[in-house]
């Protein structure tokens, strides 16, 4: 191979470069770096106040892909050996959070490390799929009711301690990317239809009773106040215009102002004159549909749809269990954080600090999502080389 | 270890794959829907919206409540003024545009040091004060030009005033601007829309410690705008509440006597009201105009007044503290009787020195004061006395007998940022400094030297704790608080703190003593001819240490390293009205500064007494 020759032009140019990205997964990666341009354009928009922040949304990004490549390049079989210690040293470090965190906004979610801080939930949004997907693999499926608590308990302890610190919206996603696993690995049909109803029947009872439950005094079992705040504020942001309801109300009016067509790059109004709050991070989005409209967000949309879609076919084509369980809870996890997202920006869910992937300015969760992203190229890697085996096997 | 999976499961998991991939799109279509809604069918109110959105929620400003002292001058107001205002990103030519300013109306370099340090703390969009206030005449050459001066407004604006200036800057504190670190905390207690469009809080003193009643809540008015920006109707509207009045005890006439008896000078002083707790007055010398803080001052200045060897910044009277030195022997006594250490009637001889092994311990008296019983030791100081008394008690026991009166310990005062100070004792040290107590260290301990610390405010408290026959009342500055709307008045009630275990035998002695000091004693000289009676102890705390066969020698001394003066009295004896604690930093001996202030305090209330009995 080495003494091949390499063509001049184009052809040559990739011929050199192709042993380097050999480890991405093409499809997967066009659609990455659709969401990526369009991010780089929407954040020199919005964030053309804040110095620095163009630069350092460019430095994440290249943070992201990097660790994308690097984690490419492992084998699925190393991930799997670490998936138990990673948990383990997750839940340590959630435990030493509880316990010696550093309180930050009200909330005890940091530790301090001596060199730097860093928030261990973040870490549990891989580690959780991760564990719950080795212990799958590990008894060949959850087949008994002991695997089933023992999967249970693995998801609940997280997820509870993540939840008294408190962060609802950290605490959301980690449940949920355990509950994916769960799904994928054979969660009873009639579980999820009835879950899924209740999710229905509960959405529809707070449109119609929200007034009631949201007169002063009245306290939801389970949420804290300022949690019960925001869903009342989602239900009727006119509540509170000045305080609370101020960002939903803004961020509306961006979305709904921007059209068909957007206001074009640049021009939109709320963005620039700073209607919008936390425009260069969660609400991102707003400043997106403002300036590129409704066929800008049938883009984006559509560039998630890719993204998520082709995780679930590498997921499908995957050849472990563990491996298998791992990759549609991730492409699960990226469409959970895109939804709820978006959700919020224009009003539908609740105000909880989820960023708009790869598009939200902030190093945190690109690293987070950096490495899901890894885990399903690394997965898709093993894929083509045993997809042979798999066709062979279909056919037979 | 790794399996190849079963081949049913690999068709249950790409059935399960396919389901959620649906969800994902039905998902993702019901956003697409709401994008729809949003931007298709409700396009025109949002872009209407947008349009006007620049004007269409104003917010109206609440008038922060005033302050005033206990006879109704006003001693913080509101008003409203003119002030020229740049808003830095609409400028194109900022430089240009500041010197044309600096043509039409004064604008000094102190203005354009705090201009551009407000500008670079400041966010992006935020306006900023140029000249925080105008006259008639500036404003009107200003707005002559103010077409081809983008950027540059003239605003009405609402105003804090501090009528008296530096007096009681310490006490009132003062407002400042809105900074990062505040918009953080305000957001993160939920209290975003009282601050809407306010761009000032309390910071410091009264106006931080009672913000939240001073400030009121910012109302809004919706308005329907014209695209002309012609407003056509307010569509709602929220009146904004005023915020509440503060009606101090503090007597501001008195205050003021105070601090310029201090002149100069460095210093504490509080006096209140032994059986309620009122603070009479609050001094900390020297002090500063409060008004340079408010739209931030500039970088000059303010390194001025944070690093000038006066610490003028520093709220002396909560956050000082200082050896009590002989004012503490009272409670040295009182704890003496009480513990059973000492009888009245035994005595001591003072040769004007105490060994202790072979250290030598110095009475201020050289030529000591003879036989000393307990009477005598407060009436002439005699620190032999108490030497021997802090040997035979020990540290710890006289921590157990003095803490009760408050020393070491916050009182509670309706501030912010009030210190303990140190009551030592053997625990303590040992937490602090890992070492045991050394019985060498009684000695100083018994004179108020040695590790003793306490605020001026500690001292008063517990001067008037004296006065009240052990009884602490908790100290307060503020009397009432006053809804300006309805009128209502809602007084602080005098909240007792705690009742010091005393006999009535053993303070009707140590008052007695303490009287004696200003009859014939340390303090007989400054309380000549007073038409009443005060039981007092002055003090003189030392500064540095002095070496074991060295004489103090004030004027040899460097003025820094001189002695502290204090004083601590009530009066009048038999039925005490005020309390008062003071100290005048490096002012020598204890009579010679302290005490005239004292005087004043009490003339100034005991001959008013009269006067605010008739109303």
């Amino acid at each position: 191979m080495a003494s091949e020759i390499i063509p001049r032009g184009w052809r040559g140019i990739w011929l050199r470069i192709q042993p380097w990205v050999a480890v991405f997964d093409g499809p997967f990666m066009l659609f990455f770096l659709g969401i990526a341009f369009l991010s780089t354009i929407t954040l020199y928009s919005a964030g053309n106040d804040f110095d620095g922040r163009f630069a350092g949304h460019i430095r994440n990004l290249s943070i992201a892909v990097l660790i994308m490549w690097l984690v490419a390049h492992i084998p699925p079989v190393m991930i799997h050996r670490v998936a138990v210690p990673l948990f383990v040293i997750g839940v340590l470090l959630l435990l030493a959070v509880a316990l010696f965190g550093d309180v930050s906004k009200g909330a005890r979610r940091w530790l301090n490390i001596g060199i730097t801080r860093i928030q261990p939930s973040e870490l549990m949004k891989i580690a959780m799929p991760m564990m719950l997907a080795w212990l799958v693999h590990r008894v060949e499926g959850l087949r008994t009711i002991q695997h089933w608590l023992m999967a249970v308990l693995l998801l609940m302890v997280p997820t509870a301690f993540i939840l008294a610190q408190p962060d609802l919206g950290t605490a959301i996603l980690v449940f949920s990317a355990g509950l994916f696993v769960l799904f994928f690995a054979g969660l009873p049909w009639r579980l999820v239809l009835v879950a899924l109803g209740i999710g229905v029947l509960g959405v529809l009872l707070l449109i119609v009773f929200g007034d009631a439950a949201c007169a002063d005094g009245v306290n939801w079992p389970g949420l804290r106040e300022y949690q019960r705040q925001r869903v009342c504020t989602l239900l009727d942001p006119m509540r509170d215009p000045l305080g609370k309801g101020f960002h939903i109300i803004q961020s509306i009016i961006a979305v709904g102002s921007g059209g068909i067509f957007g206001k074009g790059w640049m021009q939109g109004t709320q963005t620039h004159l700073e209607f919008i709050p936390e425009r260069t991070t969660d609400f991102l989005f707003a400043a997106y549909s403002e300036e590129f409209g409704l066929l800008g967000n049938l883009l984006l949309l559509s560039l998630y749809a890719g993204l998520i879609l082709r995780g679930l076919w590498i997921a499908i084509g995957a050849p472990t269990l563990f491996s298998r369980l791992l990759a549609g809870a991730i492409s699960l996890t990226i469409f959970n954080y895109a939804f709820v997202n978006m959700g919020m920006v224009t009003g539908v869910l609740p105000v909880v600090g989820v960023p708009l992937p790869w598009m939200s300015y902030g190093g945190t969760a690109m690293v987070t999502l950096g490495f899901g992203a890894g885990i399903l190229m690394s997965i898709a890697r093993t894929r083509s080389q045993t997809v042979q085996g798999f066709v062979l096997q279909r056919s037979a | 270890m790794i399996t190849e999976f079963r081949a049913n499961d690999s068709k249950d998991f790409r059935l399960r794959a396919s389901f959620v991939a649906a969800l994902v799109l039905i998902a993702f279509s019901l956003l697409l829907l709401r994008f729809a809604y949003l931007q298709i069918w409700r396009y025109y109110d949002f872009h209407a919206l947008s349009e006007e959105n620049r004007v269409a929620l104003l917010p109206v400003q609440a008038p922060r409540g005033e302050i005033f002292d206990r006879h109704g001058n006003i001693i913080a107001r509101n008003g409203s003024g003119f002030a020229l205002e740049i808003e830095p990103h609409k400028v194109p030519h900022l430089e240009e545009t500041l010197q044309f300013l600096a043509t039409l109306i004064k604008i000094d370099e102190l203005d354009l040091r705090r201009f551009r340090r407000l500008k670079s703390e400041l966010r992006r969009f935020d306006t900023i004060p140029l000249r925080p206030t105008l006259n008639d005449a500036e404003v009107a050459r200003i707005v002559v030009h103010l077409h081809r001066l983008p950027g540059v407004s003239v605003n009405v604006r609402s105003m804090r005033y501090y009528p008296y200036g530096d007096s009681s800057s310490h006490l009132l504190g003062h407002i400042g601007r809105i900074s990062k670190r505040d918009r953080e905390r305000i957001e993160q207690s939920d209290l975003a829309s009282s601050y809407f469009g306010t761009s000032h809080i309390g910071k410091l003193g009264l106006e931080q410690a009672y913000e939240e009643q001073l400030r009121g809540r910012t109302g809004f008015d919706r308005m329907e705008i014209t695209a002309g920006g012609r407003m056509v109707r307010s569509l709602a509207r929220r009146l904004p509440v005023p915020g509440q009045n503060l009606r101090l005890s503090i007597d501001g006439e008195l205050q003021r006597t105070v601090e310029q008896a201090y002149g100069k000078r460095r210093g504490a002083l509080v006096a209140l009201v032994p059986a309620t707790g009122e603070i009479l007055a609050f001094v900390s010398m020297p002090n500063f105009n409060p008004a340079l803080f408010i739209d931030g001052i500039d970088s000059t200045t303010w390194d001025a007044l944070n690093n000038s060897p006066d610490k003028p910044l520093l709220n002396r009277p909560l956050r000082g503290t200082y050896p009590p030195g002989s004012t503490y022997k009272p409670f040295m006594a009182l704890a003496a009787l009480e513990s059973g250490t000492r009888k009245p009637e035994d005595t001591i001889s003072d040769p004007g020195f105490f060994m202790f092994g072979n250290h030598k311990f110095r009475d201020s008296k050289p030529e000591g004061n003879g036989i000393v019983d307990l009477r005598k030791s407060i009436v002439v100081s005699s620190d032999t006395y108490y030497y021997i008394v802090a040997r035979d008690m020990g540290v710890d026991m006289i921590h157990q007998y003095v803490e009760p009166w408050g020393f070491g310990q916050r009182t509670g005062v309706d501030l912010i940022g009030e210190v303990n100070g140190i009551l030592p004792s053997s625990k303590w040290k040992m937490e602090r400094f890992k070492q045991p107590w050394h019985p060498g260290e009684n000695m100083s301990i018994g004179i108020g030297q040695g590790y003793n610390s306490f605020s001026m405010l500690q001292m008063a408290v517990a001067t008037a704790g004296l006065a009240n026959r052990g009884v602490i009342m908790k100290p307060k500055l503020v009397k009432a608080i006053e809804d300006p709307n309805t009128g209502d008045i809602i007084k602080t009630e005098p909240e007792l703190m705690r009742k010091v275990e005393v006999s009535d035998k053993h303070l009707d002695l140590v008052i007695d003593a303490m009287v004696e000091v200003n009859k014939s004693g340390t303090g007989a000289r400054v309380f000549a001819g007073a038409p009443y009676r005060v039981a007092g102890k002055t003090g003189t705390a030392q500064v540095i240490s002095i070496g074991q066969n060295e004489k103090y020698n004030a004027a040899r001394v460097a003025e820094r390293h001189r002695d502290h003066s204090l004083y601590m009295a009530f009066a009048p004896a038999e039925q005490p009205e005020v309390a008062v604690a003071l100290i005048v930093e490096n002012g020598g001996f204890g009579a010679a500064a302290a005490a005239p202030i004292a005087r004043l305090v009490f003339d100034h209330v005991l001959s008013k007494k009269g006067a605010a009995r008739g109303q």
